[in-house]
């Protein structure tokens, strides 16, 4: 429980401090970026990437054997944040073809938000106690 | 000011990710744990909506009305027994996002100039990822759905051609890593990664889905981060992470609970696939077919029993009325409960849901280390569609397939009920001679009709 917490902790600040940096210093720096991201944004990238998916892991071993099947659906609903990405594709009118393909994207990454987080729900619903049913 | 904003709620939803995932630990904060989920999500549609690139917001609308409407018809009204396909579609729809959005990405930057080698790495993981997550997971979904054959398809060579499709693919990413500009190369590689995703997938069996479907709930992840990557989205990298990490962590478990490596899972069925009729044929074995009443009678005196569900309870649809069976017996008087091991059915968890919705409370639901020593004292066993888990062979017999496999000890047990079909060998192809133990009594036919019967029996002693 300590380490979980500890991790936890660890990667938080390094992501608040990332974060923080990056919305300090990036917009002045916007006009001189063309296409590339700073070299530096792919190690902080890295960073977070690690950090999270040890956060991962020490979560997800604690996770009851009984709810993996809702885990699964779980983290299903959350890798539809994909969402995210596809918002600025259908939105940003780079030319027809993109916005249909982010058109596409939003709509399967809302599938999945959607219906991840119902049926998850769903599942979870039907996980009752003992003392909840008598004879 | 608006893209501190923007931070701040990817910020919040990250951190609701992650403490949602923390939430699953216990079923009793688990809904809690989805409702922090949802927020989560929310606060990142939000921060993305918010974006000062989006000048339209058409497309978007058009896109979430239709993904609503795919996805909550699918949500509410899909049976229970059909989650693992519909878990291997979603897979399939969260990869396409990623794909696409890798499209428009790489396109959108090439017309900004060339893009850099650290841009076209994490593009390439997206596409690549994403690519043969979409052809994979549907090949699962069909292989569940049974609209293509379950058993492994093999064919002369097979592993040299994925092998070399592997590196081909391979190299193609490394040279565009290099060679940003060549558009025909990228849609190649997506090409190949389609391709891959079909091949990886062919070969492998109905039993081992637990492992393949965990492995792709991870590459779903994987392609969501590298999304993440590719257009510099902290909040992305984070939520996919934590599902690659999940889908990780419980192909390790399921494979773990097959005593068999992720590369045997993957390349095993290559030249394996022994003829199951060989080893039934050669030795005449006779078992005695009793009849639901006697199972009955068994069970009358029974102080202790322990269930244990395996697929063909699914198929049988059976979970209501063994429930019902187990209540009765609760009633009864006799100690009942329910024994999991981790790869029953077709993926991780499935017996668990299929028994919460017949109202099984989770408490009585035991996993396999929790269990195991309890079976030596229990009066009756009863094994409703599951063979491979409890095939006494896997603890000494060295040439089986099956040998190393964690077991359920319901050989231990003073009597056993097995409730099956056939004496067919289970998946691995291996005969169980615990059908031929003088302590089992095998009762024939379908798990649904045998229960009935059963259930109207014990109904019956206990109007008398």
């Amino acid at each position: 429980m300590r380490k979980l917490a500890m991790v936890i902790v660890v990667a938080l600040t390094a992501l608040m401090l990332v974060g923080f940096t990056q919305s300090v210093t990036a917009p002045p720096a916007a006009p001189q970026v063309e296409a590339a991201p700073p070299a530096t944004s792919l190690f902080d990238n890295l960073y977070i990437f690690i950090l999270a998916g040890f956060v991962g892991l020490e979560v997800i071993g604690r996770v009851s054997p009984t709810l993996h099947t809702p885990l699964m659906s779980a983290t299903n609903a959350i890798s539809g944040i994909s969402l995210v990405g596809s918002i600025v594709a259908a939105g940003a009118s780079y030319s027809l073809t993109s916005s249909i393909l982010g058109f596409i994207a939003v709509a399967a990454a809302t599938t999945n938000v959607v219906g991840g987080f119902m049926i998850t729900d769903r599942m979870l619903k039907m996980f009752k106690r003992k003392p909840a049913r008598g004879h | 000011m608006a893209a501190q904003l923007i931070q701040a709620a990817y910020l919040i939803a990250a951190i609701l990710f992650i403490l949602s995932l923390k939430a699953l630990s216990s079923p009793a904060t688990a809904r809690r744990g989805m409702f922090m989920a949802e927020a989560g999500m929310l606060f990142a549609v939000i921060g993305a909506l918010l974006d000062h690139r989006i000048v339209e917001y058409q497309w978007i609308l058009a896109g979430f009305a239709l993904g609503t409407a795919i996805g909550a018809p699918m949500a509410i009204f899909m049976p229970m027994t059909a989650m693992p396909q519909r878990i291997a579609l979603s897979h399939a729809f969260g990869a396409l996002a990623a794909v696409l959005v890798g499209v428009v990405k790489y396109n959108h930057e090439l017309t900004l100039g060339t893009p850099s080698a650290g841009f076209m790495a994490a593009i390439g993981f997206e596409v690549l990822f994403g690519a043969l997550t979409v052809t994979g997971s549907l090949m699962a979904f069909g292989k569940l759905q049974e609209l293509i054959q379950g058993a492994p398809i093999t064919y002369k060579g097979q592993n040299f051609v994925n092998i070399g499709l592997f590196f081909g693919t391979l190299g193609l990413f490394g040279f565009l890593i290099f060679n940003p500009s060549l558009t025909n190369l990228f849609y190649a590689m997506i090409v190949l990664g389609l391709a891959i995703g079909v091949m990886i997938v062919m070969p492998i069996g109905g039993a081992d889905m637990p492992v393949v479907v965990s492995l792709l709930n991870s590459y779903a992840g994987l392609a969501a981060s590298a999304t993440g990557f590719a257009i510099d989205n902290k909040v992305l990298i984070i939520a996919g992470a934590l599902d690659g990490a999940s889908g990780f962590f419980l192909s390790i478990l399921m494979s773990r609970a097959m005593n068999r490596s992720f590369a045997n899972v993957l390349f095993g069925a290559v030249g394996a696939a022994p003829p199951p009729s060989a080893a039934g044929a050669t030795e005449e074995r006779t078992v005695v077919r009793y009849t639901p009443e006697d199972a009955t009678f068994l069970l009358e005196n029974a102080q202790s029993v322990i269930i244990v569900p395996g697929y063909g309870m699914a198929v049988a649809q059976a979970q209501h009325i063994l429930a019902e069976l187990g209540d009765l017996l609760t009633a009864a008087g006799s100690a009942v409960r329910y024994a999991i091991h981790p790869v029953a059915g077709r993926m991780p968890g499935h017996m668990n849901v299929l028994l919460a919705e017949a109202d099984v409370p989770y408490d009585v639901l035991l996993e396999m280390d929790h269990i195991n020593d309890d079976f030596a004292n229990t009066d009756v066993v009863i094994v409703v569609g599951a063979n491979d888990v409890v095939n006494p062979s896997a603890r000494y017999k060295k040439d089986s397939p099956l040998y190393g496999m964690p077991i359920l000890n319901a050989d231990k047990a003073r009597n056993i009920i097995i409730l099956k079909r056939s004496l067919k060998p289970g998946f691995a192809g291996e005969d169980n001679e615990l059908f031929y133990d003088p302590k089992t009594m095998m009762v024939f036919g379908d798990a649904k009709q045998t229960l009935t019967h059963m259930v109207q029996q014990v109904k019956k002693k206990v109007a008398a």
